[in-house]
Parts: structure tokens; sequence; C-alpha cells
């Protein structure tokens, strides 16, 4: 088995694939975004609870290939309690460890369980499904102060 | 199984020129002599062997045929039908014995029913876009089924839209299986036109065309069938099939991409609008008024794609050099240890099973989403397709987002499928 694979593959993606955490509706959510991946299918619903500025609360629904559906998983985890500008610098971070790799200038250890996507890099075609979750979660935010907002297409 | 080397591969000059079978002859069909012609099955991805299962999407190209478009530019290339010299003389006879050949192969009555397109989206858009344009009008029907293509879908939608004419949708069995009767039942006095695919090419289902020929032509429709998946398989006969219209792609039947086929009966094709204008489309031009050429050139408007032409004779002669009855076997017999093999292997599931199917093996895996599979096949040098296959609807109909998709060519073996296996092993072991 090639070690790209395991390093695309790790436990950790696998479990969050197949057990995806904060995979339900929001009830209350303050705004929502659908984000597509034409490509493979993936589609997913993303809710967000906005309280004093912070992402309160944060889910989603959908279904996609385990990197995008652990993608989503992880970045709910990681969100939760902060600001929108300090969620939108850590999709920078995100995009950068996603399309560079560990030579990029974002140490893969510094995003903590978000590391565990860093093999994705080796995959380009699969950078999409990776960063599905996190375009969508940047037009939710920004349909908080915009009424309409195109769904997310990673085509 | 092991990796060609690449000096292994026949000379071009041993493979004769094109239009004529290898030296060595081939009664029996010998599947390693006919992957040494494919020089591309030497390649390594990753430093594996490569196992291509993904002809449906498209084939690969025997030396025959690289070199055919190779001496076309190197010998032969001219524009063809209005130059006096030499060239332009030998590239009209290439491009018009390309022709020929496609007669030959459709077994259509006449060389001018056979019209050189882009492939068989545009063969399909040049039908909706004449026909469709000069015989759809207001309640009128366009009758398809639910495994078509988007190419055999959206063409129709649009000239529909167009002319204000309704777009119907024949059900299928889960199986994959066309409903016929549903889709007698669905042919109405204002059914103008059913288009229905030959081979489904995310099932691999052979639909019964001559049948469905009957039914409609008993109701005054015309037929056009989709033949891009049944072409490398099948062995054509339009007139025996009864269809109005037969559109194919060159590169689905080991010919290169850009070109394709629209067969047309020649009294429909006589009275049909053209459908680009252009060179080549005319007999004279003034500002005032233009007359058209006769057909097949009415509809070839430009400088069509002359290699391309000549590459796809040359990959008629090369299925014609493999024997039709010879590659049905092996081809068969490769489908059918595939189907086999995969029904066996726990938590997997294969999407369409119609008794009468073709080179193509979908399935699902619980649990595993199939672009997971694609990547982890991809990495040990296997291709497949994932996805929806360009069959939306279809995929909606089945209740599925997408499937893996393993199809197969001429040169794929018992070999490939065990490699498919031991991959799809792979697979299970990661998502343990």
């Amino acid at each position: 088995m090639s070690s790209e694979l395991q390093g695309l593959y790790q436990e950790v993606v696998v479990d969050h694939g197949r057990h995806p955490r904060n995979f339900r509706q929001l009830e209350d959510a303050t705004c929502t975004a659908e984000g597509v991946n034409p490509l493979c299918g993936d589609q997913l619903t993303l809710y967000v609870k906005m309280a004093d500025g912070q992402i309160e609360d944060i889910s989603f629904l959908g279904v996609g290939c385990a990197i995008s559906q652990a993608s989503a998983s992880l970045m709910t985890a990681a969100v939760k309690g902060k600001n929108e500008q300090e969620a939108l610098a850590l999709f920078r971070r995100v995009h950068v460890m996603l399309t560079e790799g560990p030579s990029g200038e974002v140490p893969p250890e510094e995003l903590g369980k978000l590391a565990v996507l860093s093999g994705v890099w080796e995959f380009p075609t699969r950078v999409k499904c990776a960063s599905l979750a996190w375009h969508t979660l940047r037009n939710a935010l920004q349909s908080e102060s915009e009424s309409t907002v195109d769904p997310v297409s990673t085509e | 199984m092991t990796a060609l080397p690449s000096s292994a591969l026949v000379p071009s000059s041993q493979l004769g020129e094109a239009g004529e079978a290898s030296p060595n002859g081939r009664c029996a069909f010998d599947v390693e002599d006919l992957r040494r012609q494919f020089p591309i099955l030497g390649e390594t991805p990753y430093a594996k062997p490569l196992v291509y299962l993904d002809s449906a999407a498209t084939s690969q190209k025997p030396q025959a045929v690289i070199d055919a478009i190779s001496q076309f530019y190197s010998k032969d290339n001219a524009n063809v039908h209005r130059g006096v010299h030499y060239l332009s003389e030998r590239a009209t006879e290439a491009y018009e014995g390309a022709r020929a050949k496609v007669q030959g192969f459709l077994n259509a009555a006449r060389p001018e029913e056979i019209i050189f397109t882009r492939g068989t989206t545009e063969s399909i858009n040049l039908v909706a876009q004449t026909y469709g344009k000069t015989h759809l009008g207001e309640g009128d029907e366009v009758l398809i089924t639910a495994m078509e293509h988007h190419s055999n879908i959206v063409p129709w939608q649009m000239i529909c839209a167009e002319r204000g004419a309704q777009l119907r949708v024949a059900p299928i069995e889960t199986s994959g299986e066309l409903l016929l009767e549903e889709l007698d039942a669905l042919i109405g006095p204002r059914t103008k036109l059913v288009a229905v695919t030959h081979v489904s090419n995310a099932l691999g289902t052979i639909n019964p065309i001559r049948q469905i020929v009957d039914i409609a032509h008993a109701r005054g429709a015309r037929v056009l069938v989709d033949g891009a998946q049944a072409a490398p398989h099948l062995k054509l006969d339009v007139q025996a099939l009864g269809c109005d219209f037969y559109a194919l792609s060159g590169h689905k039947m080991y010919g290169p991409t850009g070109i394709g086929v629209l067969y047309g009966r020649s009294e429909l094709l006589e009275e049909m609008p053209p459908y680009q204008g252009g060179g080549d489309m005319i007999a004279s031009v003034s500002f005032e008024s233009t007359t058209y050429n006769k057909i097949p050139y009415k509809f070839e408007a430009g400088t069509p794609d002359l290699a391309g032409a000549v590459g796809l004779g040359a990959a008629i002669d090369f299925l014609n050099g493999l024997g039709h009855e010879a590659l049905a076997a092996h081809e068969h017999d490769v489908l059918a240890y595939g189907m086999e093999a995969l029904s066996e292997l726990p938590g997997l599931r294969l999407i369409g099973t119609a008794p009468a199917k073709a080179s193509v093996i979908s399935f699902l895996i619980d649990g595993v989403h199939p672009h997971d599979i694609g990547t982890i096949l991809d990495r040990q040098g296997i291709a497949i397709r994932t996805g929806h296959h360009c069959a939306q609807p279809l995929m909606n109909r089945l209740g599925v987002a997408a499937t893996a998709r393993a199809s197969l060519g001429c040169y794929n073996t018992r070999a490939d499928i065990d490699a498919l296996v031991a991959g799809l092993g792979t697979v299970r072991e990661m998502f343990q």
C-alpha cells in the first residue's frame, strides 16, 4: 500500500468520514449555506449559529466521499468558538496546507487536528473535496451580511 | 500481470498499412498480441503496471490508428474537395475513403448517409437542431429513456423548450432493463421522435433497438440511436436495426477524439435544413441567397477533422481485423468473469445487471464512497471512473449519488479483473 495513500486515509480521516462529528441540523442556525462538488457528488448543508460575533454552534448534513465528510467534521470542531475573522484566517492556513503541502508556509503541525488532512496535497483531484466545507463556511458567514448568496460549487 | 516493456511493441512497419489486418493473421483471439499494439498499455503509473478499465470514457488507441494520423500529416495533408493539386486529391481520397469505411461498418445503404461530426454529442445536437427544429411543434413529444447520457437528454430539452414540445421518459427496471411495455405506452400520436441509447454507458444494458424501432415506426415516430457505447462492442447494421439516425464517437472505438459520425437515412437528410453555415456546405453563394450543397456536405460546414476521419477509418480496419465474433466472445468472457468475481466480494453491490449487457461493471461498496475507491485504485495503477457518469437522472432513479465503474475494451483480460479484485482488497483494508 503506498505511503501517500496511508497519508491520505489516516485513521482519523476514515473515522471522521464514517462517523462525522456535529452531523445534524441546527434548529436555531442564524445562517446556512449549501456546497456541492459535482465531480464526485459531494453535497453538504452547513448550519451556523452566530452569537456576539462568534460561532457559538456549527453543524452540517450531507453526503460525500470520506475526505469531504472528514474535512467538514474536523472543520466544525475547529471553528466552534471563533469569530468570523479567526475562522476565515484558519481557512487560509488550511488552504495553504491542502495546496502546498509540507513545504508551504504553514507547518501542518500548527493546525492541530486539521493536520490529518495534510496528505491531501499529494492528490490534486481531492483538494476540492477537502476544501468544500471551508468554501461553504465562507459563504455561510457572508450570508449573515448579504441577502442573496449563490450556492458554493467547487467545479 | 506484468507491464509490457516498450521493446515488446510490434514496430509499426510490421502492422501493415492502415486498412490491413496484422500480417500474422488472427484466426483465434490473441489478446497478448493485441495488447502489444497499444503502446500506452506499457505505461506504469506510480511505477505500477497500468490496468486500464475506463474504456467507456475513452478507449486507448492501437499503433495502426496513431500511425494513420501521423501518416496523413506526414504525406497526405491538404484541404479537401477544392484543391486542384496532387495533395488535395490524396487528402480527399483519404477522407472520402474513411467515409466509405464508416458506411461499411454501419452497413448504411449509401456513403452520403454518413456525416462526419465532432462526436456523438454533436451528432445528436445536429438532429435536434435540424430535424427537431422543423418537425417539432407545440404539444409534440420526444421520448427518451431513464438511462440516457446527458448528451441524449439536454439537446432534446433545449429543442423541446424552444418549440413548446414535451420531453417524456420511458422508465427502467432497477436492474437497468428498459421497460419496453411502458415505452410502448408512452409513444402517442404526438410522439415525433424516440431517442434511445444502444448500450448504456453507466450500466452496460443493451437495448432492443429493432423492437423499439418497430414500435415507434408503427406510430409514425422516428428513432435516433446513441451508439457511442455500442460501436466498439456490437456488430452494427443500421438497415437491420431500421433506425432513422445513428450517432457514434471515434474515440470510444479505438479512433481519435474530435471525430464522430451521424448516420441518417438519405430521404430524411435531404429534407433537413443545414446545421451550420460556412464553406463546403454550399453549392453557390451570393449576398442575396445561397444554394446548399448536396448531402452529406450540406451538414459538414468548414474544414472537417480530416486526420480524425482517417484515424477513425484506421480504427474500423482495426476492429474488422479482430473479427466481430472472436472479439465478442473475448469481451463476453472477461465481462462474465468480472461480474462473477465482483459479485463474490463482501459488501459489494453491482449496479446494472440486465441480462443483455456489454462491457460495463458498475458497483458500490458499503461504507466507501466511489471517489475514495477510485483514488485508492488509481494509486495501484488501476484506472476506473467514479461519479455520475454524465447520467444524473439515472443515478437519481437508482437512488445513488455516484457509482464506481470499471469498463472493458478489447485489450482487457481476466488478469485485469484479478488486479481490480486485489485493488478492492486494499480499499477494504483501508476502510476497515
